[in-house]
């Protein structure tokens, strides 16, 4: 067997399976978005009929991209996303960063244990994770309860079903993501390197700025990509934790499909979505690249 | 001591007649544009401990890999005791490679990393074990063949790596820089160790290395690889006393460089002017170039004498008169930086003979360098 | 070497952070109350109700079979992916077949899951398979999906990997597909059974992409805790939780012990 042979061999399942599972479905999405939506199972109107003489009349339908442009709900949907998985990003790192840089510094001894620990909830149901923050968070809830008792506060404050409590949730579910990425690239960073800027007379303040954080760029963007990218499309966590007009692009879209039944408008939401996420991935293959 | 000095050695190279167990025959290696190898031609006679020397880049690892199989070679053939490389895998090659990391396997055994070639062919286990055994033995690990590697230390890795290597009786045994990553001491027994294995089983080594002592204490002949090609090929003392250039004067060993012109062929040598530096050098008449030919003179630090004079004393033949700008304490010798009178910088060794005694040169005095005129390395410019 | 100093303060609270909600669960699992946050005393009845409850118990071995299913697809695919990404250098479509791997990783939920369901109930008007949607389209999207995370993990395995072992072992006479067998396989195999893993805790834990894919009669288990969540919180699901945590804690730490006798 030659070696081309073989190699051809390794890469032909892989290859078929991921692009009949992967690739082909979105030619699907691509081309139901432009179909009518109609009565019946599944719910839309082929784009390619038969007319009379053996020909195919292609049908485009744009109006379910025009009612995404047009209708502002969705446009404020696909917006309030973005805006969403940035903060929460953005959380995730000033809590995320101090933790690896901690796990980075700490003795060799413990580092396993606590990148352990960081991935071990990672490993737990995700879905009873969020669950436990509905304990925490609603009217008679582990904190209001706590806050009750210290006497903070006189009666419960609404958390549940808010921005806040997503923001918890996503932050929550989203860490380690954004830790194993900042570790990876801190534990790399050679510690003569901070010895040589504090030989030079830069106090640890300023070798942190000066050194650290810029030679940990890599892993702040990769960590905030795996927590934003993830984010915006998120369902679980606005739907359980977010309040009603926590809309954000993934609970249209499944409400779209799920209750409304519009295969062909949740296409649409689904390119679109595609579309707004392949922008920060080229941003940071092309940076990657230099 | 190498082998090449050893009283009665057979050197087959000498002999017009003899033929070479391994052929190298214009080996030519690229990588995209770049040419790694260049028509490499090279006999190996059999039982040879063969160095490979040259800097980092010069393509050492590439014609070793060439002989081991791994990488195909672009034109050019490699016979092996009358047989055809061309085309036979690795895995089929009657060749052995101790690798520089050692490659030893991490989840098996030292045992089972030595019997590991043995059992590929399908040999029996009482034959695999017997030969374990004999191999732990050679290599002085007896008791050891139970223990990971990573339970080994450096030195006792690189037994394991040549008792693996040899384990197959190969007809060839490769040898990639394998003593680099052990300290001197070590290094230097070991070095030993090796001649004293490969005399022993009789294996053909060939060895690459950067370590220009390594070269000369082990091998019969070593090459000095110059980017993808041949500089020169010969014992270690045939390099090192007579380089064919400047090349491989001043990458064996130290040379100082003089340049000059063929003068005259006397009788009792060669005469070479040097009007840059006002005087003459004399060299042996078996270094004879035509009349009027620039040339090179390559000295050995260690072949010139250093006195001290009184200051304007004159230059003579093979007589340099200058100041010492600086003195290297090496522990063994002294290494003397004579400046001449016109900026040119000389480099003379002597050898440290006596303990706390005055140093007979000091900083800053005048001497003469004198040297004798076998000592006047002729290369051609 | 620098220690941790006050970084072990943001440390601590980013611990705390996240282990508070999963221990508050785990101590109200075994709460005596019906309410969810105010402990009333020891008792074992939510584990007992957790057993009792066929739906949940039923969607439990569901779940686990499709995890197991899919978690081996996915591992066959992703060592095959990896080990081409990593070994085959610059081969003919080397770029479309990293993006094809790696996408899956990024894409968000709610598409797979729908571009899959369109995937499915096109192939089933046209051939008629798959019949219908349950268990064994579930465990296609997943295996598909999974794929791609063992194909990191086994890439970046080999990418460690030492090339002059497989060298030394084909110097010694192994022939390709048994330098595979013998030294490749046993030494990546922590990263194959740690792929492995990952891809089964995903499709245990996948929601959105089951809930497009499934049909009728194959509710999985995250399935069946997000209707009963929408109705209320009860501690059976606490139950649930601590078993969870228990079982991939003590999974977890024979791990580690292999690992550490190596
Ligand atoms: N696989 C390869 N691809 C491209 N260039 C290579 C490859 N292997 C070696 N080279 C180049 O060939 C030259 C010789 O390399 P090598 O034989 O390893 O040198 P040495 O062992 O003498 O240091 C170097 O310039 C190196 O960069
Ligand atoms: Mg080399």
């Amino acid at each position: 067997m030659t070696p081309r042979t073989r190699r051809r061999l390794v890469l032909a399942l892989p290859w078929a399976w991921m692009a009949l599972f992967f690739v082909v479905p979105f030619a699907f999405v691509l081309s139901i978005a432009f179909a009518e939506p109609s009565e019946g199972l599944p719910p839309y109107a082929p784009l390619l009929r038969w007319s009379g003489e053996a020909t195919a009349v292609l049908q485009l339908n744009l109006a379910n991209f025009q009612l995404l442009l047009e209708d502002s709900y969705y446009l404020d949907a696909y917006l309030r996303s973005l805006r969403v998985a940035a903060v929460s990003a953005t959380l995730c790192l000033f809590i995320g960063y101090p933790m690896a840089l901690a796990i980075a510094r700490a003795p060799e001894t413990w580092k396993n244990l606590l990148l352990m620990l960081v991935i071990l909830p990672f490993w737990t149901s995700f879905l009873l994770r969020v669950t436990a923050w509905i304990g925490i968070l609603q009217d008679q809830g582990w904190l209001n309860g706590a806050l009750l008792t210290l006497g903070v506060i006189a009666e419960p404050i609404p958390l549940l079903y808010t921005d806040t409590a997503m923001y918890i949730g996503i932050t929550y579910c989203y860490l380690p993501f954004m830790v194993l990425p900042l570790y990876a690239t801190l534990s790399k960073l050679d510690p003569s390197l901070l010895e040589a800027a504090e030989d030079l007379g830069a106090p640890p303040w300023r070798a942190f700025l000066q050194i650290t954080l810029p030679l940990s760029l890599p892993g702040i963007v990769a960590g905030f990509l795996l927590v934003f990218i993830p984010a915006v499309g998120e369902f679980v966590i606005p739907e359980l934790l977010g309040g009603p007009g926590a809309q954000l692009i993934g609970r249209v879209l499944w409400t779209e499909f799920f209750q409304n039944r519009d295969w062909p408008l949740a296409s649409a939401l689904a390119i679109v979505l595609l579309a707004a996420l392949v922008l920060p991935i080229a941003l940071f293959q092309w940076r990657a690249g230099r | 001591m190498s082998l090449a000095e050893r009283p009665g050695a057979a050197e087959p190279w000498r002999d017009p007649a003899a033929e070479p167990f391994l052929r190298i025959e214009k080996l030519t290696k690229r990588f995209g544009d770049f040419v790694a190898l260049d028509e490499v031609s090279l006999p190996i006679y059999r039982g040879e401990l063969f160095a490979l020397l040259g800097g980092s880049g010069s393509g050492k690892s590439t014609l070793l890999r060439c002989l081991a199989g791994f990488l195909e070679p672009d034109a050019g053939r490699i016979v092996l005791d009358g047989q055809d490389m061309a085309g036979v895998p690795p895995y089929a090659r009657p060749v052995n490679m101790m690798f520089q990391s050692y490659a030893l396997f991490p989840h098996m055994s030292v045992a089972q990393n030595i019997g590991f070639g043995l059992k590929q062919e399908g040999a029996a286990r009482s034959v695999i074990r017997d030969r374990v055994t004999e191999m732990l033995a050679m290599v002085k690990m007896e008791g050891f063949g139970d223990r990971k590697p990573a339970a080994l230390s450096g030195g006792q890795r690189a037994r394991v790596a040549l008792a693996r290597a040899l384990a197959k009786r190969p007809k060839l045994l490769l040898l990639d820089e394998p003593l680099s990553a052990l300290d001197k001491n070590l290094r230097e027994s070991t070095q030993f160790e090796l001649i004293n294995i490969q005399e022993r089983t009789g294996t053909t080594f060939v060895i690459v290395t950067h370590d220009q002592e390594e070269a000369m204490t082990m091998a019969t002949r070593l090459a000095v690889m110059d980017r993808g090609t041949l500089a020169q090929v010969g014992t270690p003392s045939d390099v090192y006393e007579f380089p064919n250039s400047r090349f491989t004067a001043e990458f064996l060993g130290t040379a100082n460089i003089l340049e000059g012109v063929v003068e005259g062929v006397e009788a009792e040598g060669v005469r070479i002017g040097s009007s840059e530096l006002d005087f003459d050098i004399l060299a042996e008449p078996a270094a004879s170039k035509p009349l009027g030919a620039r040339v090179f003179v390559a000295l050995r630090p260690e072949r010139m004498r250093i006195e001290r004079v009184a200051p304007g004393t004159p230059l003579g033949d093979n007589r340099l008169v200058g100041r010492v700008r600086d003195i290297g304490y090496y522990g063994d010798f002294f290494l003397y930086y004579v400046v001449l009178a016109n900026g040119k910088e000389v480099r003379v060794s002597q050898p440290n003979l006596r303990r706390r005694t005055e140093r007979p040169v000091d900083w800053e005095d005048t001497v003469a360098v004198t040297w004798d005129r076998q000592a006047s390395m002729v290369l051609p410019e | 070497m620098r220690g941790i100093g006050r970084l072990a303060i943001p440390l601590g609270l980013g611990f705390a952070f996240l282990y508070l909600p999963i221990l508050l669960m785990v101590l109200f699992s075994f709460n005596d109350s019906r309410m969810v946050t105010t402990f009333t005393g020891f008792s074992l009845r939510w584990y007992e109700g957790l057993w009792r409850n066929e739906v949940l118990m039923g969607a439990l071995g569901l779940s686990l079979r499709i995890a197991a299913i899919s978690a081996t697809m996915a591992t066959i695919l992703g060592v095959l992916a990896g080990f081409a990404l990593a070994r085959f250098g610059r081969f003919p479509g080397r770029a479309g077949f990293g993006a094809v791997m790696a996408a899956p990783l990024v894409m968000p939920e709610v598409i797979t899951g729908l571009s899959l369901l369109l995937l499915f109930v096109a192939m089933e008007s046209v051939f008629g398979f798959p019949a219908g949607r349950g268990a064994s389209t579930v465990a296609i999207a997943h295996a598909t999906f999974g794929a791609a995370y063992v194909a990191v993990v086994v890439q970046s395995r080999l990418a460690d990997f030492d090339l002059s072992l497989e060298e030394a072992a084909m110097d010694l006479g192994a022939r390709p597909w048994k330098v595979f067998a013998v030294i490749t396989l046993p030494l990546i195999a922590p990263g194959i059974a740690a792929g492995w893993l990952l891809a089964f805790t995903l499709s245990l834990d996948d929601l959105v992409i089951a809930s497009f894919v499934s049909g009728p009669g194959a509710s999985t288990l995250p399935m069946v805790i997000f209707s009963t969540v929408r109705l209320g919180l009860t501690p059976e699901l606490y139950a649930l939780a601590t078993v969870l945590v228990a079982v991939v804690g003590v999974a977890l730490a024979l791990a580690l012990r292999l690992v550490r006798r190596r």
